[in-house]
């Protein structure tokens, strides 16, 4: 499996991986010790010109950027997956590491992306009925009015 | 209860689980959509024996720590399974953060984690020097260093109070709030403001520690250090709240792993993991320290762990007061650091940097980074992604609250709902900062 790894500011590496390899290497990770998920999240890149990608990986809209942790060597890894605007899918990373859930609920809250295979992949910060993911960069701040169930609506 | 029989139960609504090595949690998690439970027919709501219900705690019952709303599947007084439902307090403070420049982000950041705000600046701001590259003065790191020590303190005091009232002990409600008093008027003397300080900025500290800060530490620690002790006797022997305490809500060690659970429960769990000590940030490296282990993480170890990092924090301000360095306590960089308010009207070249910076803020090259520091609840992380101009692009913070929320449902699966306050409790959720 080719995975580009680059090592980022404070010298923190960041591995680059496509949405087919995303499960399979964070579970070779797993067997490497990095047994501790602590965090994930969902980044939209519209409209950002100066993002810096290996050659071998094709810029796409959206990105999920998981964070593990390996208790026994303290140190920590960057997974920065490529999601399509048109196909906003990636797989859930549940099976290995269950405490992803509220944090991928979270980036599907907010930024719109759809965690395969997650158990309840519903809303968690907005109420039920919100529309549009407020992450988004083409998703403006104060100009849509509060929505609340049952409210009624603008004049 | 075991895992199984809460299977076996299992009727109300099957979905599918991934499949996989690590399925922990997962059954204890009380599946269902966030409208059900709420419109109960009341005709229909009278149940035979063995029959299950579901009762909604929260979000304005008093022992959930402010908006907390927890779904829970009782049969008789047992939970069976339950479901936090967040978001009651979501002011969107991420998307916020990308309007704001880096001088005003850490407003915005100290107000998720109310109890340690200074935790949250701290994580801003080392966020974002990291992708400055700025070097912050040895002053600056200590003070950093001090306070936010000091806020771990108040933080936990305030926790002893909250416990203490949730479990009936309105003493140890007066009392932590008295000694927290101390701690915050003495945030008050330095930053001129009791919470919400916005003190720790990109580049340093806004303002340096007030004269004779020496006497004011060393007094709140010999006065807490004192009162510990007063602590113990209430608590730590005492029948009634060992009763309430001792073997409820057991969390294992693989358990609060596989779930990202940080901070105090998952060293109560016997996980000797801080931060601090571990992948040391700010000068942590250089004061002596011990990380507070439980034995078996029910909820009497998460207290011990809390009271005994108070005693820790001590240790740590005692030497940060002998060890102070003096200096600048704001990086010498006009670039990140606005000039003197005297220099502006004397150098052209100060004016434009003043002008410039409180236009168009700090400009952090771009980048993205993830930084995590060991705040009083576990890890707070910060991933900024910087796109070059004065505003973050991306601020997303990892709230430790939010995370350790997830060990609610194994924590109440088979206990009695009175325990679940205390439960609850021993959690220690900020809603600030679970909600955002």
């Amino acid at each position: 499996m080719s995975v580009e790894v680059v090592v980022g500011p404070l010298n923190q590496k960041v591995a680059h991986v496509s949405r087919d390899q995303y499960y399979s290497y964070a579970e070779s990770l797993y067997e490497d010790g990095f047994h501790f998920a602590s965090d994930l999240c969902g980044v939209d890149y519209l409209g950002n010109q100066t993002r810096v990608l290996p050659d071998s990986v094709t810029p796409e809209r959206f990105e999920v950027v998981v964070s593990l942790l390996s208790h026994g060597s303290a140190e920590r890894i960057r997974l920065r997956v490529q999601i399509p605007e048109s196909d906003p899918h990636v797989s859930t990373l549940m099976g290995i590491y269950p405490g992803v859930e509220n944090m991928e609920r979270e980036a599907f809250d907010l930024v719109g992306i759809v965690f395969d295979g997650h158990p309840d992949m519903t809303r968690i910060l907005l109420p039920d009925g919100w529309e549009g993911h407020p992450l988004r960069k083409d998703y403006s701040v104060g100009r849509v009015p509060v929505q609340f169930k049952g409210a009624p609506g603008p004049r | 209860m075991t895992d199984e029989n809460l299977e076996a139960k299992e009727d109300l609504k099957e979905t599918s689980r991934p499949s996989g090595k690590s399925s922990i949690g997962h059954s204890s998690v009380l599946r269902l959509p966030e409208s059900e439970g709420v419109d109960i027919d009341l005709e229909e709501s009278i149940l035979g024996p063995g029959e299950k219900m579901i009762v909604n705690m929260g979000p304005q019952h008093p022992s959930t720590h402010g908006v907390l709303r927890v779904m829970l599947e009782l049969e008789g007084e047992t939970v069976l399974r339950c479901k936090p439902i967040i978001g009651y307090l979501h002011t969107g403070m991420e998307k916020t953060g990308e309007e704001l420049t880096y001088a005003q982000g850490a407003t915005n950041t100290t107000r998720m984690d109310y109890l340690s705000p200074f935790a949250n600046e701290l994580v801003f701001a080392l966020a974002a020097e990291a992708l400055l590259h700025v070097e912050i003065p040895p002053r600056a790191t200590w003070v950093r260093m001090l306070m936010c020590e000091l806020n771990r303190m108040s933080s936990h005091l305030m926790w002893l109070a909250t416990n203490g009232m949730d479990l009936g002990a309105t003493t140890m409600m007066i009392f932590g709030f008295r000694e927290r008093e101390l701690i915050l008027s003495f945030f008050e003397k330095t930053t001129g403001l009791r919470m919400n300080h916005n003190y720790i900025r990109v580049g340093g500290i806004a303002a340096d520690l007030p004269d004779g800060w020496e006497d004011d530490v060393d007094i709140i620690c010999s006065t807490v250090e004192k009162r510990l002790i007063e602590y113990d006797e209430f608590f730590t022997g005492q029948p009634i709240f060992k009763k309430r305490v001792d073997g409820v809500g057991v969390l294992a060690a693989e358990t609060a792993v596989a779930l990202s659970i940080t901070g105090p429960l998952l060293r109560a769990s016997g996980v000797p993991w801080d931060l601090r000590k571990n992948m040391p940030y700010l000068a942590y490296d250089e004061v002596e320290f011990d990380v507070v282990v439980g034995t078996i993480g029910d909820t009497f170890d998460r207290y011990a762990v809390r009271i005994n990092e108070i005693r820790e924090s001590i240790r740590i301000v005692r030497q940060i007061l002998d060890k102070m360095p003096s200096g600048d306590y704001r990086a010498q960089d006009s670039k990140v650091t606005p000039p003197p308010r005297a220099r502006i009207d004397e150098s052209m070249e100060a004016l434009i940097h003043h002008f410039k910076l409180f236009t168009e803020g700090i400009r952090v090259p771009p980048g993205e980074v993830y930084v995590a520091v060991e705040s009083p609840r576990g890890e707070l992380g910060c991933y900024m992604v910087s796109d070059g101009t004065g505003k973050p692009s991306r601020m997303h913070i990892r709230a430790p609250s939010f995370v350790n929320l997830q060990a609610l449902p194994p924590l109440l699966a088979g206990t009695l709902m009175a325990d679940a306050v205390a439960i609850i409790s021993s959690v220690d959720p900020v809603m600030g900062e679970v909600d955002r």
